[in-house]
């Protein structure tokens, strides 16, 4: 193949199609990141999801499950974004199943109070969105795509989390308690969710020249820091992080050294949730299939019959 | 017993008066499946007027390989722009 | 305005829509299959969305102040006076398609004949209501008709799903003292004369999916006047716990 041609056409900014020609890497990694994209989209229902049936109001029920439907649906447009490359969706389920792919090691924290949806829809979808906006400008026409869509519906997802927080943050003594409590707990999880510092981060150079990544993932924390602390400071609340200070020089904020081995751990197998969500998703799988398998019978019965007719 | 489910083009009318324009792709056993995964997955928010689905496997596409002999011949054809001719100041309307 | 007999009629309505919308929240990350799992929530989110209305009307037509989650997390067992149908715990896919195929059909012609209530604020709702009841209906009818006539498996499952929740039908067709006052008052929709729709629906669906009509002498009933069954209690357990936990706080 002509790899002249493709590093010129993403040199140039411009986008990648599934029919182009492209390296085989190329096409790998992104098949890859995607699947690990779409399955952290379809896992990360359920945290949230715990919740769904002891939302405390209405209003906030109504927007949970708007919230958890959306990451089933950004999980599709995904997974759809992954099949025009040449994969196909039940292989990447069989190797989130098995274990063969990982999905972001977030997901594998429990959420134990009504504060820890909050928490996520503040902190981890605003890391995520910090993620994700980059990506709707990357080298990949069908990933771009998918992400100009999933930013543009997640855009209420950050804000609900922000919301439900202040609340609880302005709230009672004990609302109050469980919004800090909940902000201890994920903050490092979520300042984690962007990944080992680029020293680290063996992949990082390669998906910066083939424009799949365009901020490093030091860069990006930063940027993340930068946003939620004053998010923070508004609430009233404290970022569990005893060397936090703003460099005045800067204008960027110092943080506390990042704890990896835990990270790592997670990213084994050993988080608090990892078998738990894992099985939860394969129990649904498995016990829809006959369901699956119906409906595949009854289309063929029916195109039959249309044969017949 | 296999269950594997066809892929599914879906294109969405965005309002009246515009065209059918790609959605996205997604799973469904059959037409009727189809249309309504589509109706759940790409008009939650009132994105859609009319949807169309298309089996994937029924499109046909232009080849990457025949791109210069497809798209380039028209390239050098700009008296197909209004822009090619010229138009004396006065005269308006043209 | 206040009205108890209309506040009474709107809890019912709303407390259908509020308890069938929580077991279909159960489904979210559990379903067969991720389209489904899209699907699924926008039936429950249009139901949370009918019992908000419902609930909303019922508080100010009862004139004690009582707002929406004042209706849906603070009243007890007894007090709710949804039909016990829509409280059965779903069990698989095709007893949940079921239980869905029953209800749907009984609201969409409910709803139809709601949206000519004399009560202007009700019809309001049915108008908005009877377009999802419809696609719910339609949804039901395209799961039914497919497990019933898909494998051996799915026929028996669909079967046996539909045999179990069947008996608990009849309760949505029940007269009393206050549906006769409003009907009456052309407030409320005659519920004996859903059932012709009813009936013809359910069995043209069944007849398409290969299944039978199941025939039942037991017609469990009571969810109209504050008596259910077991697992119920649970399902408020968990719907109301943490909202009673803090009282009197927002969210």
């Amino acid at each position: 193949m002509d790899e002249r041609r493709f590093q010129q056409i993403v040199d140039g900014d411009g986008r990648i199609e599934p029919r182009d020609e492209m390296p085989d890497g190329y096409r790998k990694t992104l098949i890859r990141q995607i699947a690990q994209h779409a399955h952290s989209e379809i896992i990360g229902m359920q945290p949230e999801g715990n919740w769904i049936t002891r939302a405390p109001s209405l209003r906030r029920k109504a927007i949970l499950v708007a919230k958890v439907q959306d990451e089933a649906g950004h999980g599709l447009y995904l997974y759809g974004a992954a099949e025009t490359l040449g994969a196909d969706r039940d292989e990447l389920l069989d190797m989130l199943h098995s274990g063969r792919q990982k999905y972001s090691t977030i997901f594998n924290y429990p959420t134990v109070s009504w504060a820890d949806v909050a928490a996520i829809g503040w902190l981890v979808d605003g890391a995520a969105i910090m993620n994700q906006v980059p990506l709707t400008r990357c080298s990949s026409g069908p990933y771009a795509r998918a992400m100009i869509r999933v930013c543009k519906e997640e855009s209420f997802h950050q804000r609900q989390g922000f919301e439900a927080m202040t609340v609880l943050a302005n709230g009672s003594p004990a609302q109050r308690r469980m919004a800090q409590d909940a902000l201890d707990r994920w903050w490092w999880p979520s300042l984690r969710m962007f990944g080992p510092s680029d020293d680290n981060s063996p992949n990082s150079a390669q998906s910066m020249a083939w424009g799949i990544k365009r901020f490093s993932n030091d860069e990006l924390r930063q940027r993340f820091v930068d946003a939620t602390v004053p998010q923070a400071e508004h609430l009233g609340l404290t970022v569990p992080d005893p060397d936090l200070r703003l460099d005045a020089a800067t204008g960027h904020h110092v943080f506390g050294e990042i704890d990896w081995t835990e990270f790592f751990e997670v990213m084994k197998g050993n988080g608090p949730c990892n078998r738990q969500r894992l099985e939860r998703r394969v129990t649904a799988h498995e016990e829809g299939a006959w369901v699956r398998e119906a409906a595949a019978a009854y289309a063929s019965k029916q195109a039959a019959r249309e044969v017949a007719a | 017993m296999s269950s594997a489910q066809p892929l599914w083009e879906v294109f969405v009318r965005s309002k009246r008066g515009l065209s059918h324009t790609h959605a996205g792709s997604l799973h469904a056993p059959d037409a009727h499946m189809a249309l309504r995964n589509a109706r759940d997955l790409f008009t939650r928010r009132q994105e859609g007027v009319s949807i169309w689905v298309v089996r994937a496997t029924d499109v046909v596409a232009s080849s990457p390989d025949e791109k210069d002999a497809f798209f380039d011949p028209s390239g050098d054809k700009p008296y197909r722009h209004p822009t090619f001719y010229d138009v004396p100041d006065s005269v308006t309307h043209l | 305005m206040v009205d108890p007999d209309v506040s009474q009629y709107c809890l019912r309505l709303g407390d259908d829509a509020l308890v069938l919308a929580q077991r279909l929240c159960e489904w979210a990350a559990r379903s067969p299959q991720l389209e489904e799992d899209v699907a699924l929530m926008n039936l429950a989110l249009d139901l949370l969305g009918q019992s908000r209305s419902l609930l909303t009307l019922a508080g100010a037509r009862e004139g004690a102040g009582r707002d929406e989650d004042d209706l849906a997390f603070l009243r007890d067992e007894p007090d709710f006076v949804n039909a016990q149908l829509v409280e059965l715990e779903n069990g698989d896919f095709g007893r949940t398609m079921a239980k869905q195929l029953l209800v749907s059909a009984y609201a969409l012609p409910l709803w139809q004949a709601l949206c000519g209530s004399t009560d202007a604020d009700l019809a309001a709702i049915a108008g908005k209501a009877v377009k999802e009841v419809a696609y719910h209906l339609d949804h039901a009818r395209s799961w039914v008709v497919r497990l019933g006539d898909g494998t051996e498996e799915s026929h028996l499952r669909m079967q046996k799903g539909l045999d179990e929740v069947w008996p608990y039908a009849f309760e949505l067709f029940e007269s009393d003292p206050l549906l006769d006052r409003l009907v009456a008052r052309g407030v409320a929709a005659d519920p004996a004369a859903l059932q012709p729709f009813w009936r013809s629906c359910v069995e043209e669906v069944l007849a398409e999916a290969t299944l039978s009509v199941p025939s039942t002498d037991w017609r469990p009933s009571g969810g109209r006047r504050g008596t259910h069954t077991e697992s119920f209690g649970y399902l408020l357990a968990e719907m109301q716990h943490l909202h009673r936990s803090h009282p009197g706080v927002s969210w």
